[in-house]
């Protein structure tokens, strides 16, 4: 591969010696561009104590794109469909190249907090969200533990 | 200070433009375009202009300025907040003058030109705290650098020039977009305004893109302007009302100002429109239905037979008919002798043949109207390779002790019948939604005499011209043309005065 850009180095660096709270994000060791993450979910939200599985990719063109994200661990959750691609304007129009894996992460994480049923990706559960709060919890309670939690 | 701001912009898209950077290269890219002085045609008291690129932005400035007199701010803050407002001069002044210019700004996006005061104290602030006075972090390539590198607009987000120049790359060769890059930071949607965007970008062919974009969304907005849709050509059309009217480009292109088509006398807009769209839709689809379908008689679904026998059970779930291929009749009454089909005139099986044959009528008419448009159009594009052997022959008749201006006929009959033929192959739309009465009747016999006559011009044209007969053929060709031009404005008045006194009635 050609050179890795000093931003990207200096990022992952960074990420290295000041981890954020509830998120780890490891570089592949065959790809200093791929990602390996690891989301908790977050506390008082229907996915806490539930450890999700993410890939993250930084295209040839980041940071002037935004990276590719995705979950690897099934969700319940509106704004995320069943292939785990996630609707989050940051990733997308809103990509701003002072944005960073970082920010991209913490902005997962506050979905996770926040789900946007009004905008959503996954139609089935964004009905039944608006529609059915309670049993919409109950069903990201039900999918946390049986595809998130202690299978990593 | 905005006397100085203007001349600033204007000096832009000249060719010096490196006010302030310390850049050496900062010359505006448009130098390249040829700066001819307009171009004022007139044909049929419809006046245009033909304006290349710089006078675009000649044009732009001019309205730009217009606004400056009034509310006297930087040009390019005028350039953003017209565009916010399609270029309509009296709406911004409008919103301007009627309460809140910050607000406004607000709104387009634009950073206040009057803010301007306030911010070098936030940035002050901003470095000290950060790295101290001298050295700041850029947010986009993490590195630490001397603040004379770091760049950015009223909103007080900085980041190195390299970067900058890297986003807005990006933006203006990636994206296609122009008139509306905002600020790199992350929720930041001021926009950048065109000094800084040349400023900050060092390459001629970015700056150029970026001049297309600005000056593209300047003619889109714009209805009095059109870009020549000729490929490869850049030239505008300036009028000064719209009207379905033929213009001529620089490039030589002559289109309808009105909806951009090639000129399409006598046929409108609007028809040609929904002629080009059931062109598009259907032309080839059509001819294969018409060859290998058939519809069902009941529900006019079209069935293919791709085999098997002829007791047909129609596949649309709703309809499920049994019916015979062969006669389109109700299966029931075949019961075995399906072979012979010995029912051919029962009613119920005649009233299906006869449906289908309103359908295929319909489907026959418009194959007619469309090949004949078609082969017009065909031999249009024959006609123009006339061009380059009649040239020769020119050349040829030259040598031969004839003058320059005795061989001018060629040309012209060749224009002539390019002309002839571009308006037949229009008279076919026209034709095809024209609904019978006694002026349709009247209209078609000036089209087949128009036909005629062209044809016959077309034949004499591809004739051999020798020294002999040159005189000759000279006499005749001449007689041709001027009466193929002379049908050729016959059809084409008749045609405008039906529409002035509404003799003609649409099908569909």
């Amino acid at each position: 591969m050609a050179g890795l850009p000093r931003r990207i180095i200096k990022e992952t660096q960074r990420l290295m010696a000041e981890p954020v709270p509830g998120i780890s994000a490891v570089p592949d060791e065959q790809n200093a561009r791929y990602f390996h993450v690891v989301v908790a979910g977050p506390e008082g939200s229907p996915f806490e104590g539930g450890v999700f599985k993410l890939e993250l990719f930084l295209p040839e063109e980041y940071p002037m794109s935004a990276p590719k994200v995705r979950f690897m661990t099934k969700i319940y959750h509106p704004n995320i469909d069943k292939l785990g691609r996630i609707c989050l304007d940051i990733l997308k129009d809103k990509w701003s190249p002072a944005l960073q894996i970082r920010t991209v992460l913490l902005s997962i994480q506050a979905l996770l907090s926040a789900p946007n049923p009004d905008d959503p990706l996954a139609n089935d559960v964004a009905e039944l969200w608006k529609v059915n709060e309670a049993e919409a919890i109950r069903n990201a309670r039900e999918w946390t533990r049986t595809y998130a939690m202690g299978n990593i | 200070m905005d006397s100085d701001e203007d001349i600033m912009y204007d000096d832009d898209y000249d060719d010096s433009g490196n006010e302030s950077s310390g850049d050496d290269d900062v010359e505006f890219a448009m130098v390249e375009e040829p700066n001819n002085p307009k171009e004022r045609q007139e044909l049929d008291e419809y006046p245009y202009e033909v304006l290349t690129t710089e006078q675009i932005l000649q044009h732009m400035n001019e309205c730009m300025k217009e606004v400056n007199i009034v509310v006297e701010m930087p040009s390019t803050v005028i350039r953003m907040l017209l565009n916010h407002f399609r270029w309509d001069k009296e709406k911004l002044m409008e919103r301007y003058y009627d309460g809140d210019p910050e607000k406004l700004f607000t709104e387009a996006h634009v950073a206040s030109p009057f803010a301007k005061m306030a911010v070098p104290a936030k940035i002050a602030k901003k470095e000290h705290r950060r790295t101290g006075p001298s050295v700041e972090e850029c947010e986009i390539c993490l590195s630490t650098l001397p603040s004379s590198v770091m760049s950015g607009l009223e909103c007080g987000h900085r980041f190195c020039v390299s970067c900058w120049a890297e986003y807005l790359t990006t933006k203006i060769m990636s994206e296609g977009i122009g008139q509306t890059i905002s600020c790199a930071a992350h929720n930041c949607e001021i926009l950048i305004d065109d000094a800084t965007v040349m400023k900050l970008v060092p390459d001629a062919k970015v700056r150029l893109k970026y001049q297309h974009l600005i000056t593209n969304s300047f003619v889109e907005c714009n209805r009095l302007l059109r870009w020549c849709p000729s490929p490869d050509c850049s030239s505008v059309i300036r009028v000064q009302h719209v009207e379905s009217r033929p213009v001529t480009c620089r490039c030589g292109h002559t289109f309808c100002f009105a909806c951009g088509n090639n000129w399409h006398e006598p046929v409108r807009c609007t028809l040609l429109r929904k002629w080009i769209k059931k062109c598009d839709d259907d032309s080839e689809t059509s001819n294969w239905i018409a060859a290998n379908t058939k519809e069902c008689p009941k529900c006019k679904a079209t069935i293919e037979k791709d085999g098997g026998c002829n007791h047909m059970v129609c596949k649309n779930s709703h309809c499920k008919t049994e019916f015979c291929w062969v006669c389109l009749g109700p299966w029931e009454p075949h019961g075995t002798s399906w072979y012979n089909c010995n029912r051919y005139d029962e009613d119920e099986a005649r009233a299906a043949r006869d449906a289908q044959e309103r359908s295929r009528a319909a489907l026959q008419r418009y194959l007619f109207y469309c090949n004949r448009y078609m082969n017009h159009m065909q031999s249009l594009r024959l006609e123009h390779k006339h061009y380059a052997t009649v040239k020769e022959k020119m050349e040829e008749m030259q040598q031969h002790n004839m003058s320059w201006i005795e061989v001018q006929f060629l040309k012209k009959a060749v224009d002539i019948l390019c002309q002839c033929r571009q308006t037949l192959m229009y008279t076919y739309v026209f034709a095809y939604y024209l609904k019978k009465n006694n002026q349709s009747v009247i209209f078609e016999d000036n089209q087949r005499d128009l036909e005629t006559a062209t044809e016959k011009l077309s034949e004499y044209l591809e004739r051999d011209i020798t020294q002999e007969n040159l005189v000759d053929i000279k006499q005749k060709v001449q007689d041709k043309y001027r009466y193929c031009d002379s049908r050729r404005r016959v059809l084409a008045e008749h045609v405008y005065e039906g529409y002035d006194k509404e003799w003609w009635e649409y099908n569909d």
